[in-house]
């Protein structure tokens, strides 16, 4: 996060002091894939001002106990995400396709485990 | 606790049949134990409580390390200098749990810095409480991190989602912290007679301070009632209150030290001890900022905000340049 306001330092060459300045580090999305062969999981978010120090962040807030072996940083404005009110056209299909799922059908208990 | 007196709506509960069907889904999701996320509708009521109780929660983490890391230097040994060093940045790290999870109800991670600089929101009061011997951290984390935790394992609970899943996140990292603070306490109580009596003297100072964490009696509150039927809190403050009392008591008698209160007896009856209200006056005072270093901690945190700028906006210069030379390149 940077400051909420313009900076004091008028003298460095880094950025335009004249113009409002962003106000906050961009936010990132962290998943983290665990030692057991799971997938990546996202774990939370945090602040960096660019993916490389997002990952450094990432390290230190998120796998200080080694809950993981590798780490994804995504831009939090780069997801797209299913909102909820789409959940019923989403999902409620799957209600009446029970058939996709084994238990289903009834196996005969002579044709043995299937 | 680590959030106190937090506010709701002020309106009292309302019944099922008061509400309009979107707040009455609402509930009773709520009601039926499933987790409100992110994007889902909700009152204004239960956004703004949430932002005020979290961005507390999170900014008593962030103060929470002052009075710790006063410590770091002068640590005993190396052994105890790295352990409260990974404790304290545990605490920075739940601080970040916290507002991230805040920061999906909408509000920016500014506003809550701007808000806790001002003095316009709070953190927890025991924050305001100096740690003067290094029997203090001891104390801190047997008796400060010990309330959290009757607090933080309920609220793994709580309907908002990000805030449950934070909070699953810090309480298994909070266990080290209290366990770390008792070994400080029993090491230091089976010391020397010096070494006791500064274990002693902590346990004298911190013992009210702490209870005061868990807020004031709420039985009559509206604003906890809500609280509670939102389910972003879980217990009364009398219950955990209680509860801390019950599991403390038998761990003082262990390292050999008086809890100082004279009131303080085994009730076979309730099946918990009775035990003296902590000074409410005291614990009013300090919320409205004036504690022993309620001055100093926000001083400090204001001067490393102050001072931390232009770090902050090199490197924010900085990923701006690379990024402008990449594009270019390309």
């Amino acid at each position: 996060m940077s400051s909420p306001e313009s900076s004091a330092y008028k003298a460095t060459e880094a950025a335009p002091h004249d113009v409002v300045r962003r106000t906050e580090w961009p936010l990132y999305e962290i998943f983290i894939r665990g030692q057991h062969g799971l997938s990546h999981r996202h774990v939370g978010s945090l602040h960096a001002p660019d993916a490389e120090r997002a990952m450094q962040n990432a390290r230190d807030v998120y796998t200080r106990r080694k809950e993981g072996v590798s780490i994804w940083v995504v831009e939090a404005s780069k997801i797209t995400a299913s909102s909820p009110d789409d959940k019923g056209h989403m999902y409620d299909p799957a209600d009446d396709k029970v058939y996709r799922h084994p238990t289903f059908f009834d196996i005969p208990e002579e044709v043995g485990t299937m | 606790m680590y959030a106190q007196m937090v506010k709701s709506t002020g309106e009292g509960v309302r019944s099922l049949d008061e509400m309009d069907p979107q707040e009455r889904a609402f509930q009773e999701r709520i009601d039926a134990g499933g987790k409100i996320e992110p994007k889902d509708w909700m009152p204004d009521g239960y956004r703004k409580t949430l932002i005020r109780q979290i961005g507390q929660h999170a900014h008593s983490e962030i103060v929470g390390q002052l009075p710790e890391g006063n410590w770091i230097t002068r640590a005993p040994t190396l052994e105890r200098k790295a352990i409260l060093l990974a404790k304290v940045q545990d605490e920075a790290g739940h601080g970040l749990y916290l507002y991230c999870a805040a920061e999906t109800l909408g509000v920016t991670r500014d506003q809550m810095t701007r808000d806790l600089l001002s003095g316009k929101m709070k953190y927890s009061s025991i924050f305001n409480y100096p740690t003067i011997t290094w029997a203090d951290m001891g104390a801190v984390g047997w008796l400060v991190d010990g309330a959290a935790i009757m607090n933080q394992v309920p609220l793994q609970r709580t309907s908002y989602g990000p805030y449950a899943r934070a909070m699953v996140r810090i309480c298994k990292e909070e266990s080290f912290h209290q366990r770390q603070g008792f070994d400080i306490m029993m090491k230091m109580a089976k010391g020397t007679a010096e070494q006791k009596r500064m274990a002693q003297d902590a346990l004298n100072r911190f013992w009210y301070p702490s209870l005061m964490m868990f807020g004031p009696s709420d039985a009559e509150s509206i604003h906890s009632a809500q609280s509670m039927a939102w389910k972003i809190k879980m217990n009364s403050n009398d219950e955990l209150r209680q509860k801390f009392v019950d599991l403390t008591a038998p761990q003082a008698d262990y390292l050999g030290l008086t809890i100082p209160d004279e009131n303080l007896k085994w009730n076979e009856e309730k099946g918990g001890y009775d035990f003296s209200e902590p000074d409410w006056d005291e614990f009013f005072e300090v919320l409205k900022g004036n504690g022993p270093c309620s001055v100093e901690r926000l001083e400090d945190r204001n001067r490393a905000w102050d001072e931390g700028r232009w770090v902050r906006e090199a490197m924010l210069a900085h990923a701006d340049k690379k990024r402008a030379a990449k594009l270019a390149a390309e």
